[in-house]
């Protein structure tokens, strides 16, 4: 069984966002990147599995700055192999240039699973997931919740707003996107990630020239305004509270 | 003249056979000890032989000497009774020995004779006395107030081991009294009342009949020596073994200052899984334990229901190193994940331990490896992960650990590019916690106002990883240590001062390992102590307030500093009234170790913090709980309102104490500069 | 030139997704400015009459057994088709479970653009722009709609439901899907979401915490309003995950979506999958110290306030009146 999972760097959202000069693109200055949380859960899932069938976990990823650090992570909880996609990034590279070149890539590896993250904060273009279910004539679930393996089958959780979910089966290979793993992902103790540095290996495989077409073009980026259509209420503490106290009347709900 | 006449009444092949009976019994008790010493050398390396003048002292003081044992009263007394009579029997014996196998067989001289003799006769008798004494007190503790930290050991087995040794004991000397006794009714020599209770029991064979049964002697002589024997040949296989053990221990304690841990013992695999992880001089440790509970007693882990008791950790290990496994794992079945979690760090178990056993660093050793497996509390692994992104527990960008300062005029200097004096470490809590920023606040404005020529280091702080590093995660402690420590590398300054008694411990005793030995470090408490003294801080008021103060486990016990925040507040004009736990004993909040980065499990009947808070109020006349650590702050403002006595009890940071005494307007400061 | 909109609607057990409405609502504002018509896709077995209020020119129904549970690859190929012969100027889905990942399909199967997360459209001069949520709320990105014709994912927030409602039934035809082919996915059953607690779907009022309560026990002064007001608290998702509400009050995407008269939102920042799920509330008033959280976005009260100051007060003065 051979897992392929789909991993990204993503602007931290803890830090505030800014605009550049340009006006169409985020400042990278102040910018963290960190793993896309939903690509750690699909990580830790694969590393589930594996513990649970003995799979072979490969973990794939654009070589953005930091990308080293993320795949010794998921070697020192347990990848099996790691590659990073070479290639210019800098003017940035739309989710359809990325799954147009990890394609191919993929096809090599003649995954039966390829998991990703169900989407990431910073898709404009769609998510990777099921774009690359469509470059490769694979079927797609998102929203995966929990993985059952069988020989030649998956069976995959997808959850619905509300709570409801639905058990899927599926042939494999398949693409699955992920909203959250069976178990929360693991925490690797910094000596474990500072021994994979020393001994596992990340290859490297060249991009060449992204295809970027058919992606929307951005004429304008700005920060939503503030409390752009709330109603501000200030004052003193008693005099908002007040306030509130008088909308609820207002509404009817007191 | 008074002579010491051995073996009288003993026939020759008796005496023979009481040699033959001693070297077997060398050789039973012998081979224990071997076996004992093949187990700790399974340990992993530790270096314990530097300083062996101060070891040696060390075992004088304490195992001779008793010191830490006599620090609780009633044990105390009882054991140092027990200990001294019986050492003073044995020196008797040997005295004996020598002098008649040696001086009397080969030299045909004996030195018991005159009055070294009587003299010895009096002591003995008097040292006899007191070892029945302690025996009876034991025994009056031990099965009639049974207190608690004698109970509910963890395993069969050791009520019997523990009576074995009070029975041989009190055979021992009963038996011996009870020889002496013959002999004197019968030989009755002059010198007889030297020997106070010998002579009485003499007397008493004599009231009741007729002493000289030679038998009578015969038979009690044998049952003596036999048992002595057994109790000698039994040392390295009971209880008694602690005899030996303690004082090894003792001699082998780590020297170093109790706020420096010990690294891992192997870089490759940190952590312990099995018991040959541990380090030989832990397993010395578990050996020496002699089940005395007084760890669990000061333990507020066990005192709040969590299932950790130092005490056990320290018997279950040993038991599980020397009784068959049958295929249970040290770690999980014997010892299990909750406990070592419970542990705060407080030092109180290592502080109190007579044989000076380190439980402190067995459990975070086991934590590493739990670390290692990734075996956390999904709250503290959210903390790690957040202290590896950020450098906070808060998961807040760095960008805004500064973010306090924002009302402060003139701006306080960067220290990374102004030279500053005083560079002050703020830490997490005060820089982040909603419930501290204002007291942070207050502290800079007090540095400003005293002209103290101070800086932070904005968003080029971390956390300092003290309690990283005593949760087990030894790897991100080396990381946060030195980012802060390339920091402060292109930083000038030459103190470093911090509110936060956890961070002041770690960078005073652990980064300057890292060869960074040119500042010294400074508990804000024991900085505004030197600005009263030398007037740079101008107390306006007395405050005259009854208050309580709580020692911070990281400043107190960690690092002996107990006066400077008392003077702080004697200063400021404060009554202070002592709880029961001070200083020394004093009880931690809860929040050590990391804890206060878990969720506290459903069996925690009372959190440590709440049974403070507590403590503090029932003190009469006290309505305000100084504390001196944010962390002290946050735990106890929240016990506050958990154990309901809002209104009844404040807690106030000792900031706050010097901004009402300099009567320092706060928002006047704002506007003059 | 192409000018129609179509809009994927969207429902799960015999009900319509709010999303679908409001998609409704904007791909009327889209139409105006192509000048052609809104056409409603809905893909069921036996549910033509969820048809019955959709605000569309027309329905086209199609009506096929496997088409009774959504897999990605049973829409993605009717769709496919749709296309082609419809030829429209854009196709709205929602940025949700089911349309999400049918559009990126799409986008990759047939070629087609794709716009993600839309909050809103604008038009003028024939030239159509779209307004997209990125970095979880925190930037709003601007853009035309790709040409000739675009894949377009909508979040809620730009538009109400209302106006994606209509009393007078649009007309429907139904049709046929075309032969599905290669379909690998199969579903074995739906699981039902643990019930119990309240129903926060039926409240009228609201109190939500967000990760701005900091600790469980500060749950506690958004009960006490909530009982001094007769309202239910619910939360954000970081405070289900700790535990300290139970699952059957999350609010958002992958919790209830709750339509109450009034939502007040206690310390939460309003990330998109918070507020998908508050879309349908009437009234909501948030209380966040940080005056650029998103949540103020779509708020119609802001306080900017620290919740510890505030609710406590406003409890009391709750109970006093
Ligand atoms: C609490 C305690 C106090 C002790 N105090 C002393 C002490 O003060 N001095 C001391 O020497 N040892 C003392 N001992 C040691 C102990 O009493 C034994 O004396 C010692 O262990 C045995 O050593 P021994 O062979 O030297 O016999 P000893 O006791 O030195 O010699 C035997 C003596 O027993 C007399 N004797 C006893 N019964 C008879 C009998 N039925 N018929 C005839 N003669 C009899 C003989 O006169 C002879 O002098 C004490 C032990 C204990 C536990
Ligand atoms: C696939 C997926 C599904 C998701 N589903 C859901 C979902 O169903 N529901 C959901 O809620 N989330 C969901 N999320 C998570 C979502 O992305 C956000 O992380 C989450 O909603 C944020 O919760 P929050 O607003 O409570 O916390 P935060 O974003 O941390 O916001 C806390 C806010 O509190 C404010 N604050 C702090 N202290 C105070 C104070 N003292 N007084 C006033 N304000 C204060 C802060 O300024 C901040 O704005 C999902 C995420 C993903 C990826
Ligand atoms: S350090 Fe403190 S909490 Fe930990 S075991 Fe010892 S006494 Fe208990
Ligand atoms: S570890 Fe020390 S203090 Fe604790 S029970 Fe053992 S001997 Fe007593």
């Amino acid at each position: 069984m051979n897992i392929v999972v789909l991993a990204k760097l993503v602007p931290d959202l803890v830090e505030e966002l800014e605009i550049d000069d340009s006006g169409i693109a985020l400042d990278m200055t102040w910018l963290r990147l960190i793993i896309n949380e939903l690509d750690d859960h699909a990580i830790e899932e694969a590393i589930l599995l594996k513990e649970r069938t003995g799979a072979n976990v490969t973990v794939l990823a654009p070589d953005i700055e930091g990308v080293d650090d993320i795949l010794f992570t998921a070697a020192a909880k347990g990848a099996d192999r790691l590659i990073k996609i070479v290639g210019d990034y800098e003017s940035g590279v739309n989710n359809l240039g990325l799954a147009r070149v990890l394609t191919p890539v993929i096809k090599d590896l003649q995954p039966d699973l390829i998991l990703a993250g169900v989407e990431a904060h910073e898709d404009l273009d769609g998510s990777i997931g099921p774009l690359l279910a469509g470059y490769l004539d694979l079927p797609f679930i998102g929203y995966v919740a929990s993985i059952e393996l069988e020989e030649g089958k998956a069976t995959a959780t997808k959850e619905y707003p509300g709570g409801l979910s639905a058990e899927m089966e599926v042939a494999l290979p398949v693409v699955l996107g992920i909203q959250v793993a069976d178990e929360p992902p693991r925490y690797v103790a910094v000596s474990k990630v500072r021994q994979a540095m020393k001994t596992a290996e990340i290859e490297e495989l060249e991009a060449g020239d992204f295809d970027l077409s058919g992606g929307p073009t951005i004429d304008r980026m700005y920060q939503p305004e503030v409390g752009e259509s709330a109603t501000i209420i200030d004052g003193s503490l008693d005099d908002i509270a007040d306030s509130l106290i008088g909308i609820f009347k207002e509404l009817g709900v007191q | 003249m008074p002579i010491r006449e051995t073996f009288w009444n003993i026939p020759h092949w008796a005496e023979i056979a009481q040699y033959l009976v001693g070297l077997l019994t060398i050789l039973i008790f012998s081979y224990g000890v071997i076996r004992r010493v093949r187990r700790w050398l399974q340990g992993r390396p530790q270096r314990r032989i530097d300083r062996i003048g101060s070891r040696l002292w060390s075992v004088v003081v304490q195992a001779v000497g008793q010191a830490r044992t006599l620090q609780d009263i009633y044990p105390g007394i009882m054991h140092l009774t027990i200990f001294w009579g019986m050492i003073a029997l044995l020196i008797g014996t040997i005295l004996a020995t020598v002098d008649w196998d040696v001086a009397h067989l080969l030299f045909n001289v004996q030195f018991l004779t005159s009055w070294v003799y009587v003299s010895y006769e009096l002591i003995l008798d008097i040292f006899g006395v007191f070892l029945l004494i302690g025996l009876g007190m034991a025994i009056y503790r031990r099965y009639i107030i049974r207190p608690d930290r004698l109970a509910n050991m963890p395993g069969i087995g050791f009520k019997r081991d523990d009576a074995y040794v009070l029975i041989m004991l009190g055979l021992i000397g009963i038996t011996g009294y009870l020889v002496e006794g013959l002999r004197i009714a019968v030989a009755q020599p002059d010198w007889a009342p030297w020997s106070p209770v010998g002579n009485a029991i003499g007397n008493a064979f004599i009231a009741f009949g007729d002493p000289s049964n030679r038998f009578l002697h015969y038979a009690l002589w044998i049952i003596h020596i036999l048992i002595a024997f057994v109790a000698l040949a039994s040392i390295p296989y009971t209880k008694f073994w602690h005899l030996i053990a303690g004082p090894v221990n003792i001699f082998f304690r780590s020297l170093e200052p109790a706020g420096k841990m010990s690294a891992p013992t192997s870089e490759e695999e940190p952590g312990v899984k099995e018991w040959r992880d541990f380090s030989w001089k832990q397993l010395l440790d578990f050996e020496s334990c002699t089940r005395c509970g007084r760890c669990q007693d000061v333990c507020p882990a066990h005192a709040s229901g969590f299932s950790l008791s130092p005490r056990d950790i320290m018997i279950k290990l040993d038991t599980f190193i020397w009784q068959p496994t049958n295929g249970r794992n040290m770690l999980g079945d014997t010892i299990s994940a909750d406990e070592l979690w419970a542990c705060t760090s407080c030092q109180a178990c290592v502080d109190i331990c007579p044989v000076f056993n380190d439980q402190l660093s067995s459990i975070i050793d086991m934590r590493r490896y739990l670390v290692l497996e990734g075996d956390i509390d999904p709250q503290l692994q959210d903390a790690l992960a957040n202290l590896g992104r950020y450098g906070n527990s808060f998961g807040k960008s760095e960008r805004m650990r500064a973010k306090w300062t924002k009302p402060i005029q003139p701006k306080i200097k960067d220290a990374r590019r102004d030279e500053v004096e005083y560079l002050w470490f703020v830490g997490d809590y005060a820089s982040y916690h909603t419930s501290m920023t204002d007291k942070t606040l207050m502290m800079a404005k007090v540095f400003q106002s005293a002209g103290l020529d101070f800086g932070i280091l904005y968003d080029g702080e971390r956390n300092s990883g003290n309690d990283v590093r005593r949760v087990g995660e030894e790897g991100l402690f080396d990381m946060l240590a030195e980012k802060n420590l390339v920091t402060f590398s292109k930083s000038t300054f030459k103190t470093i001062v911090t509110s936060d008694p956890h961070s002041f411990n770690t960078l005073k005793n652990e980064y300057s390992e890292n060869g960074n030995d040119h500042y010294s470090v400074l508990h804000y408490s024991q900085l505004f102590d030197q600005m009263i003294t030398s007037g740079q801080l101008n107390v306006a008021r007395k405050l005259g307030y009854k208050v309580t103060y709580h020692d911070p486990c990281y400043l107190g016990r960690y690092n002996g500093e107990y006066d400077a925040p008392r003077r702080v507040m004697s200063a400021l004009g404060c009554e202070l009234v002592e709880m029961p736990r001070n200083k020394e004993n004093t009880f931690c909040c809860g929040a050590g170790g990391g804890r206060i980065w878990m969720e506290d499990p459903p069996e925690v009947a009372e959190r440590p913090a709440e049974m403070r808070v507590k403590e503090a109020a029932s003190l009469s006349g006290v309505s305000i709980l100084v504390v001196a650590c944010p962390k002290d702050l946050v735990m106890f403002q929240d016990a506050v309102k958990t154990a309901d006595l809002e209104g009844k009890l404040v807690v106030k940071d000792l900031i706050e104490l010097i901004v009402e005494a300099t009567e320092m307007n706060l928002s006047e400061t704002e506007e003059q500069n | 030139m192409n000018k129609d909109i179509l809009v994927v609607i969207e429902h799960i057990r015999g009900e319509v997704a709010d999303i679908s409405y409001m998609m409704i609502a904007a791909a009327r504002q889209l139409a105006e400015t192509t000048e052609g018509e809104v056409l409603a896709v809905l893909m069921g077995s036996g549910v033509e009459n969820l048809a019955g209020n959709l605000a569309a020119d027309k329905v086209i129904y199609f009506e096929d057994p496997q088409l009774a549970d959504f897999t990605s690859s049973t829409y993605q190929q009717t769709l496919e088709i749709l296309i082609s012969e419809v030829n429209p100027r854009a196709v709205i889905l929602g940025h949700t479970s089911i349309g999400m990942e049918v559009a990126s399909l799409l986008s990759a199967k047939s070629d087609l653009p794709l716009v993600s997360t839309c909050l809103s459209f604008s038009g003028e001069n024939g030239l159509i722009k779209f307004t997209s949520q990125l970095y979880g709320g925190k930037i709003l990105a601007e853009g035309l709609i790709p040409e000739p014709i675009a894949l377009l994912t909508m979040v809620p927030g730009g538009y109400k439901p209302e106006d994606g409602q209509s009393s007078t039934p649009p007309l429907v035809t139904t049709a046929a899907p075309p032969q599905f082919t290669d379909l690998q996915i199969s579903i074995k059953q739906y699981i039902e979401p643990e019930t119990g607690d309240v129903d926060i779907t039926l409240q009228p009022l609201l109190i939500a915490v967000g990760r701005g309560i900091q600790l469980e026990d500060n749950i506690e002064i958004a009960e006490e309003l909530a009982e001094a007001i007769g309202g239910v608290v619910c939360a954000s998702r970081p405070v289900v995950d700790q535990g300290w509400l139970p699952t059957s009050r999350l609010v958002g995407k992958s919790g209830y979506r709750v339509k109450p008269k009034v939502y007040l939102a206690l310390g939460i920042s309003g990330a998109p999958e918070h507020t998908e799920g508050i879309a349908g509330s009437e009234t909501i008033i948030a209380i966040n110290t940080d005056p650029a959280a998103p949540i103020f976005n779509i708020a119609k009260y802001g306080v900017v306030e620290d919740i510890f100051d505030l609710v406590p007060l406003l409890t009391e003065k709750i109970e006093e009146s």
